[in-house]
């Protein structure tokens, strides 16, 4: 008898580690929504279902200004790193290879390497520098660091997206007396506008999730939605931080659905 | 070979003098051109033939300017266009891939060029309806450019390439990727739109049967080099080079000793010791041996006599004609394409003697 073909698709004990990390992933998850719809003050003891934390959450006037406060900077920090990160995935795409093109893609790259806490204890002290000098102690801080290390998030989807089109479409609309701006506005703009969707939600779903660094380049009375409730979690804890973020998870999910049907609508 | 007089008279269109195109530096340099020089005619269908990496798409890269030569100069009307910009040149191009734009419908692709040029929409308008008339393609105007097929796409880049009426049209390899019936068609159309156009074709294939039935002139290149340029009939009938020979249609080569030379032709000693009349090909260089071409359809198979014998070895059957694979007394092999009649064979088996009777004028000296 022949022996069976090895399959690395069937072998024991797949089907078990792959249970046990769901499991681990989503049950915690689950869990936390779950007791957002807890009517009871408690984090553990089920006491009926309410809706009656998120109303809560929804009056708590600090609340109301952390999650404002957190999508003026997610949309600021995501619009600007996405016009940065187009520009950037444009100049290293549509160019012959040159010496230095790999360390400029690495340096764009960087923020994704450099440990976050590192990044935020920099911007910190010199951050702190710059209030001294100019007095301005207002948003702009939050806004610039988080464009900062949404840049690389940005730019791989649209350099992906720009890699993948046939560059015969630029050279043909030029063929047809298209000047360069023309040829961009044209054709590579409306072709690349999946990829530039996908920079942006990426860019500000990761500003808006963002915990380390605003922590420290926050002013007072600058808390965004995750910090605001990481300050919580240091006090009396009540399912008024489920409720958070449980809007928080459908926010994502929406955004990211959202992505996907443009996505799938244009290839 | 004298051109004919009112074909002598015409314009050039483009000219290309001297070019040169070197990637890299050094000795891992590549010259993709080395030295060429073409005059394309106006309201000509010139082709640009031969074997991938031959450097004929790098010279319609040129034409078009999205490669610029390392030397030399390409003119346009008589004037030096090396120095602009594609989108500045009244020349557009059938791309190989066709590059129609995804995005846009089938009438804005033909629009296109049109509304870069800045004309006004009531000359677009009537303008695209007239080139989708011209493709067939007037009832697929609102289409998405993924909504139709492959000989249609190509049908479209045909039409938006000639909507902005351009001084010369490239095209790129354009039937490479249509299946054999679409592709006789498309080659029928290609030759009917340019002769209503007017417009001058530059046209670029590694398919020489195709060079063969639609161009008025062509260009043989290879490794960089242009080695002939004339009619279908010149290339095919009065091959200068071995390689021009070789690359298009099937050929006999046989070597011979030069007899004697005068006024275009030569008389030629075959190895089995008859002699034979021969044109010979411009730019040869007299020698004692020399090289000469014979086409199968240039020669029969007879049972006695003839310049040459051998045995057949093989006979193949085509249909419409027998080829006859037959291994020569001297050595080496020689081919016979015979028509075929309904009534009989070609009277040839495998192991028979024959011998072959070489048409008065269908041998020709090889200048390499």
């Amino acid at each position: 008898m022949a022996r069976a073909r090895f399959d690395v698709r069937s072998q024991p004990g797949f089907g078990t580690i792959a249970l046990f990390t769901f499991v681990v992933l989503y049950l915690p998850i689950i869990t936390l929504v779950a007791y957002a719809f807890n009517a009871s003050e408690s984090l553990t003891a089920w006491g009926g279902f309410s809706l009656h934390w998120f109303g809560e959450a929804a009056r708590n006037t600090a609340v109301q200004d952390a999650a404002w406060r957190s999508l003026v900077i997610a949309l600021s920090a995501a619009s600007v790193a996405t016009v940065a990160a187009t520009m950037a995935a444009i100049a290293t795409t549509r160019t012959a290879p040159y010496r230095g093109l790999g360390f400029k893609y690495a340096f764009i790259n960087l923020p994704l390497m450099v440990p976050e806490i590192v990044t935020a204890v920099a911007l910190l002290i010199v951050f702190a520098r710059v209030k001294v000098w100019t007095g301005y102690s207002g948003l702009g801080y939050l806004i610039l660091a988080h464009t900062a290390f949404c840049i690389p998030f940005a730019y791989l989807p649209i350099r992906a997206r720009l890699e993948g089109m046939d560059e015969a479409l630029e050279r043909a609309a030029a063929d047809l007396y298209a000047p360069p701006w023309q040829v961009f506005r044209r054709v590579t703009l409306p072709l690349l506008r999946p990829g530039i969707i996908a920079g942006f939600m990426l860019a500000f779903v990761i500003s808006l999730d963002d915990v380390v660094i605003s922590e420290f380049v926050k002013s007072g009375g600058q808390d965004t939605l995750p910090t605001y409730m990481l300050g919580q979690m240091r006090r009396e804890i009540t399912p008024e931080v489920n409720a958070i973020a449980a809007a928080f998870l459908a926010l994502s999910v929406v955004l990211v659905t959202i992505f996907f049907f443009i996505n799938r609508k244009k290839t | 070979m004298p051109e004919p007089a009112a074909v002598q008279g015409k314009r050039i269109a483009i000219e290309a003098r001297g070019i040169v195109k070197q990637f890299g530096q050094g000795p891992s340099a590549l010259r993709a051109l080395d030295n060429v020089s073409v005059s394309i005619r106006e309201n000509e269908f010139f082709t640009l033939l031969g074997p991938s990496g031959c450097g004929k798409t790098t010279l319609l890269r040129m034409i078009a300017g999205f490669e610029y030569p390392t030397e030399g100069a390409i003119l346009l009307h008589g004037e030096d266009i090396a120095g602009l910009p594609p989108f500045k040149r009244p020349i557009n191009t059938v791309f190989q891939s066709y590059a129609l734009f995804p995005h846009l419908s089938v009438w804005e692709n033909v629009a296109f060029g049109l509304q870069m040029l800045g004309r006004p929409s009531a000359e677009i308008g009537p303008r695209v309806a007239e080139m989708l008339k011209l493709v067939h393609m007037e009832e697929l105007a609102q289409r998405r450019t993924d909504q139709i097929s492959g000989g249609q796409a190509q049908r479209v880049a045909l039409a938006r390439a000639l909507a902005p009426a351009p001084k010369v049209l490239l095209l790129d390899e354009p039937l490479s990727a249509l299946d054999y019936k679409l592709r006789k068609e498309m080659q029928i159309e290609l030759k009917r739109m340019q002769s209503e156009t007017g417009i001058t074709f530059v046209f670029v294939t590694h398919d020489q049967e195709e060079a063969l039935t639609m161009s008025d002139r062509i260009a043989v290149m290879s490794k960089g080099k242009v080695l002939q340029i004339g009619s279908p009939w010149d290339i095919y009938d009065k091959p200068a080079e071995r390689f021009v020979a070789d690359f298009i249609g099937e050929t006999n080569f046989l070597t011979a000793e030069m007899v004697g030379i005068g006024g275009g032709t030569a008389r030629v000693r075959l190895r089995s010791g008859i002699e034979i009349p021969a044109t010979i090909a411009e730019g040869y260089t007299p020698g004692r041996e020399a090289t000469i071409v014979v086409r199968p359809e240039h020669a029969r198979a007879v049972k006695t006599g003839g310049q040459l014998a051998g045995k057949v070895e093989n006979v193949v059957y085509f249909g419409t004609d027998t080829h006859i694979y037959i291994v020569l007394d001297e050595g080496g092999p020689f081919m016979v394409r015979q028509q075929n009649s309904r009534s009989q064979s070609c009277g040839f088996e495998v192991g028979d003697r024959v011998g072959i009777d070489i048409a008065a004028d269908a041998a020709q000296v090889l200048r390499d």
